[in-house]
């Protein structure tokens, strides 16, 4: 039986632990709320893009036309990049585990060609890569809570240089979709070549200002920012929502482990006072002329 | 009378939407297009300017900055790379923008990126300040207390 005063250390070593998470979790709390509410605002506008551009391209059918298009443009695949898209921080839980599952097994078994490069967004999928020696082309780290569009901006054009000089054939996504509070999925996406969205059937003859090549050379690599963007914030959502898990997981089994230290307290301090007692009679015991 | 449903959204937000709007004006890539009800379907490219929605007799203006507008079905879908509407524009801020953008192009520097970057940075603070200014000013038609839907 461990002595009190040690059960005692560790209660309030404990418990002061507990405060610290549950302050984590409600500050997590309140920073994925504001974080949601940005992956919904950001939505109408990738929806709307999604439909310009599947609208368009049921219009441009012509292989002579696609060539001028090189973001369209399939090719066979010797080398793809990997556009990983992870948090700055830990304490989320499995969160960047599975990510990083997710990414290891893209670059052993999907990855086509050789070894793929690696651009790497958030500081925790930057620091396993150049951990496991990956080549690591661009890395992008603390954007924030709040990135803007603008703060992306760099990430897509790093990804659409690499592509149109020819260093790579494809880059893929990886990142954690943010599903609900208590779901997170790593995903894997292609960025380029675009994959062109499902038109809505209709025909539309639109008039194009200045012309059509114009208008879809400009929704092209806004489309590709427009994705990765929403990953990103995707990606913020993700993290304070598996945060606020893990810290709600921690503060509650914090407290369990108090309670059951308390009985172990309540148990060790009750066996010291009959030991107590069962020494003084003893001693009285033994002082007892018969 | 027919009307147009106007969707103005960025890359971070919904900007403005409306559905009973009667004429839209964008700057166009090729110039200034006016859009009324029934207009044939199109898409442009948008440059940079004021872009005024005319709606229950009220005129409002904002700001984009680049982009598209797509319209088809007296649907306006205007998908901005940045927007503003012109009671969101910081006066001052703008000022102080073009002021540095002004200095950077006077230092004549080699570097042409970072010359095409502060003309672009002027070419923004002057129709941030044009169109705020009038808002200002008072000139024009009275600004609608509020647009939204």
């Amino acid at each position: 039986m461990p002595n009190p005063r040690e059960i005692r250390r560790r209660i309030r070593g404990v418990s002061n632990m507990s405060q610290i998470t549950r302050a984590m979790e409600m500050v997590a709390a309140s920073k994925m709320r504001r974080a949601q509410e940005r992956v919904t605002s950001g939505r109408p506008y990738a929806d709307r893009l999604r439909a310009v551009l599947g609208d368009l391209a049921s219009l441009q059918l012509d292989p002579e036309q696609l060539r001028e298009f090189p973001l369209l443009a399939e090719r066979e695949v010797h080398k793809s990049a990997l556009l990983l898209i992870t948090p700055d921080r830990g304490l989320s839980g499995a969160l960047n585990a599975n990510l990083l599952r997710r990414a290891t097994h893209y670059l052993r078994e999907e990855a086509p060609g050789g070894e793929p490069e690696i651009i790497a967004v958030g500081k925790r999928g930057r620091d396993f890569m150049l951990r496991t020696r990956q080549h690591v082309v661009a890395e992008f780290i603390q954007l924030g809570d709040r990135p803007s569009l603008d703060d992306i901006r760099p990430v897509a054009q790093v990804a659409i240089d690499e592509f149109l000089a020819g260093r790579v054939d494809a880059v893929h996504m990886i990142y954690p979709q943010f599903v609900n509070t208590l779901t997170q999925r790593p995903e894997l996406v292609q960025i380029l070549p675009i994959e062109r969205p499902e038109g809505s059937g209709e025909r539309m003859d639109y008039i194009f200002e200045p012309d059509e090549k114009a208008v879809l050379g400009g929704i092209l690599p806004r489309y590709v920012e427009i994705q990765i963007y929403q990953a990103v914030l995707d990606t913020v959502a993700s993290f304070y929502s598996a945060q606020m898990v893990a810290m709600r997981n921690a503060t509650d089994n914090a407290k369990e482990l108090v309670d059951d230290l308390s009985l172990s307290l309540n148990k060790a301090r009750q066996a010291q006072i009959t030991n107590e007692v069962a020494e003084i009679s003893a001693g009285a015991n033994a002082f007892r002329v018969d | 009378m027919a009307s147009l449903t106007v969707e103005i959204v960025t890359g971070e937000r919904v900007v403005y939407r409306a559905d009973d709007v009667s004429m839209v004006v964008a700057p166009g890539a090729d110039g200034t297009l006016g859009i009324l009800p029934h207009h044939a379907a199109l898409i442009s490219l948008l440059s940079y300017g004021e872009l005024r929605i005319k709606r229950g007799g009220q005129e409002e203006s904002l700001v984009v900055f680049g982009g598209f507008i797509e319209v088809a079905h007296d649907n306006v879908v205007i998908l901005a790379d940045s927007a503003e509407r012109a009671t969101e524009i910081d006066l001052e801020r703008a000022e102080d923008a073009r002021h540095r953008a002004e200095t950077a192009l006077s230092q004549r520097r080699e570097d042409t990126q970072s010359i095409v970057e502060a003309e672009a940075a002027l070419r923004r603070a002057a129709i941030r300040l044009r169109v705020g200014r009038r808002r200002r000013g008072g000139h024009g038609a009275p600004q609608p207390v509020t647009n939204e839907p």
